[in-house]
């Protein structure tokens, strides 16, 4: 199967309406693809996640289930270890405490404690990310916590264009695959998204594979790692920068397991300079995997690196503070200065 | 009872009309100056009223996502409750909280925003006055949504075993967002889940303010009197949406009508009535609340916001040294790692 290029197709689509897109067309090619979780059927997703899905397909594959994530979580791995293909959706990420013995201990390690007599293909939808004043019950991305655990492979799209190349593939992959969806993305009314995320989207089927970085913006001068919503935020400090007369490469990671190293090392032997960002903690996280990947393939391509994520604090309420620690595009911007040229 | 009820009432009015101060035109939810979900409990004033007239403030209460008036019921101080929810330096949590995660130490009131998490905190709080030989108790408050929860469950079962005083309030608005109790709820009367593990369980089938009174009083002095746990289910009618922005549109008219018509309010101030208070005495009590309600409003909008940098305050009672007040200095960042700086 050739997949359309962005370049090739004219008309464009939200984040979410990419997503629904790849799930409806899994749905009526598979019986054995079903969707469950919290305001899933009738509301259609509290983050258009499954806008219109129950119309075409009803209650039975379209299921709202009770506040039990670990009852449904667990019956999704149950259900995809007998075969089926279930897609279950967590409304917000921070809610995994509740059935994280589901999701780490069952869905995760299942196709190794089995020795690969079962495997698990189901999908772990969820909403990350904070930028609305949410709280830190709502706000997280918590991307290391789950690319930490072994197991599950995780994807986080930034564009409609990957938002649905990677849905179709997280679907058809036989592992759980966790997808993490920025809501500051989707394009839901009430949460206006920067441009960036709505872009053209093929009208047929194709898939993204996972563990291949893409290169959103070429630049020489400096590497900026990152994912989701901060590849816009990069692409706008990028923007900012290119005035001042640096020019920055933006690299989205897309997938964080499998996590394309090459591409980021590839990068990093070019610029010499090394930015992540990140909307997670700081601590234990990605930037310092990608950083210590880095200097661990290639110690002399590292001539200054740089990271910018969230300090080790849970994200706080009010505005002033939460601005102060989710980074935004000036402090990218800051910290590929900081990096030189 | 009824200046409580009326207060909460209020309050919940100009929180909504604040709420949508700066989001128009179109619905932002990062805008205004109460951003981040905001969920009213205005028609759910009886539920909190009821019961929580019976407690002191060394009785400890837990609530839920939707929490003004139990808090306002329980005493919670209204001004900086309010600051909280605007996010002030002042506020309860000094801003780091907001409207799902108020604090308040003097009156024993807390909340979180995971659904049924409130009810493992609660079961602490009476174990604790248990083994200190006191007489106070705990209430934790739930939606009929959170009873399919398994932090509730196993909660009620601890109760029951280590017979704690301990009264969780079922408040039955017969929606969790936009799930009707009757697709993912069995059986319909949550009172009965206490049967199963040997305990109480009562259910008032009306916000009828004074019928709730009664059975709290009762719930309340069973646990004090070191009688047991008593799970009280109460219905109630919320007039407005989930959270504000809900375009409701999975709720049926008859539902929302049903709720202006069954007003707790209107019907304890009909009763009261009866009772023979006169109107200019009720006028008396609305004016007393709407000035309150005005005053802490008025008072919480003068309060400075929190500096940026106060992120970083609160995340340890007992900072362990490297952890200061001020954005932690990481050895290396923006340093050269191969060649010079
Ligand atoms: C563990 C968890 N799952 C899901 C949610 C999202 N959520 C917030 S409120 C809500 C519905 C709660 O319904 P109910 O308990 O009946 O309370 P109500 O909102 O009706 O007052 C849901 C699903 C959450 N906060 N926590």
């Amino acid at each position: 199967m050739s997949t359309p290029t962005q370049e090739a197709v004219g008309r464009t689509a939200t984040m979410s309406d990419a997503m629904v897109e790849a799930v409806a067309h899994e749905m009526r090619a598979d019986e054995e693809v079903f969707y469950m979780g919290e305001d899933v059927a009738d509301y259609g997703g509290i983050f258009d996640s499954t806008t219109g899905l129950l119309d075409e397909f009803g209650r039975d594959r379209v299921m709202d289930v009770p506040i039990s994530e670990t009852a449904y979580l667990g019956a999704a791995v149950g259900a995809a270890q007998a075969g089926m293909r279930p897609i279950a959706e967590l409304m917000f990420v921070d809610f995994f405490g509740v059935a994280m013995d589901q999701i780490y201990n069952q869905m995760a390690k299942n196709t190794y404690m089995s020795g690969g007599s079962f495997s698990v293909p189901m999908v772990l939808t969820t909403a990350v990310g904070g930028t609305y004043n949410d709280a830190a019950q709502h706000s997280q991305t918590l991307y290391g916590t789950f690319a930490h655990l072994p197991g599950m492979k995780v994807v986080v799209p930034s564009t409609a264009y990957d938002a649905k190349g990677l849905m179709h593939n997280a679907i058809r992959d036989d592992d759980p695959v966790v997808y993490m969806f920025h809501k500051r993305l989707m394009g839901i009314g009430w949460m206006p998204a920067p441009d960036g995320p709505k872009t053209p989207v093929p009208e047929e089927d194709y898939t993204i594979p996972f563990g291949k970085a893409d290169v959103k913006r070429q630049g020489d001068d400096v590497t900026v790692v990152t994912l989701g919503l901060h590849v816009h935020r990069a692409l706008d400090a990028a923007e900012t920068l290119a005035d001042e007369g640096v020019d920055a490469e933006v690299i989205d990671l897309r997938t964080l397991k499998p996590l394309d190293r090459e591409t980021v090392l590839e990068s990093v032997r070019k610029t010499g300079r090394l930015v992540v960002v990140d909307e997670d903690y700081q601590s234990y996280g990605l930037t310092g995997e990608i950083i210590s990947s880095v200097a661990e393939a290639d110690l002399d391509a590292l001539e200054a690196v740089e990271r910018v994520a969230v300090p080790d604090v849970p994200i706080p309420y009010s505005r002033p503070m939460e601005d102060a620690v989710i980074p935004g595009a000036e402090d990218v911007a800051e910290a590929v200065r900081s990096v030189g040229k | 009872m009824y200046e409580d009820m009326v207060t909460a009432r209020l309050y919940e009015e100009r929180l909504q009309d604040e709420y949508m101060e700066g989001k128009r035109p179109g619905f932002d939810i990062s805008a205004g100056d109460i951003p981040g979900e905001l969920h009213l409990a205005a028609g759910q004033e009886a539920a909190a009223v009821g019961v929580c007239y019976h407690l002191r403030d060394d009785d400890t209460v837990t609530a839920p996502h939707r929490p003004h008036h139990v808090a306002i019921a329980k005493g919670v101080d209204l001004k900086r409750m309010t600051a909280e929810i605007f996010g002030r330096e002042t506020g309860l949590c000094h801003g780091k909280g907001g409207h799902m995660h108020l604090f308040d130490p003097d009156v024993n009131f807390a909340c979180s925003g995971i659904i049924a998490e409130g009810c493992p905190p609660a079961l602490g709080a009476a174990m604790a006055a248990k083994k200190r030989n006191t007489d106070s108790v705990a209430v934790a408050y739930l939606g009929e949504g959170a009873i399919d929860q398994g932090g509730f469950l196993e909660s009620l079962n601890m109760a029951s075993v280590h017979d704690l005083p301990v009264v969780f309030v079922v408040e039955d608005n017969d929606w969790a967002i936009s799930m009707p109790k009757d697709r993912v709820t069995r059986p319909d009367d949550g009172s009965k889940r206490a049967d199963g593990f040997d305990m109480r369980g009562v259910r008032v089938d009306s916000d009828d303010a004074r019928a709730i009174y009664e059975a709290g009083g009762e719930a309340v002095a069973r646990a004090r009197d070191g009688n047991g746990p008593t799970v009280l289910e109460v219905q109630v009618h919320r007039r407005m949406g989930h959270f504000m922005g809900d375009p409701e549109t999975y709720r049926p008219e008859e539902d929302q009508q049903r709720a202006a018509d069954r007003d707790s309010i209107e019907r304890l101030a009909a009763d009261m009535r009866e009772f023979g208070i006169d109107e200019a005495e009720l006028e008396e009590i609305r004016d007393r609340a709407a000035e309150r309600v005005d005053e802490a409003v008025t008072w919480a909008k003068q309060q400075p916001l929190p500096e940026p940098e106060a992120a970083h305050d609160h995340v340890f009672t007992n900072p362990p040294s490297g952890v200061t007040d001020e954005e932690p200095e990481f050895p290396g960042s923006g340093a050269a790692a191969g060649g010079d700086d």
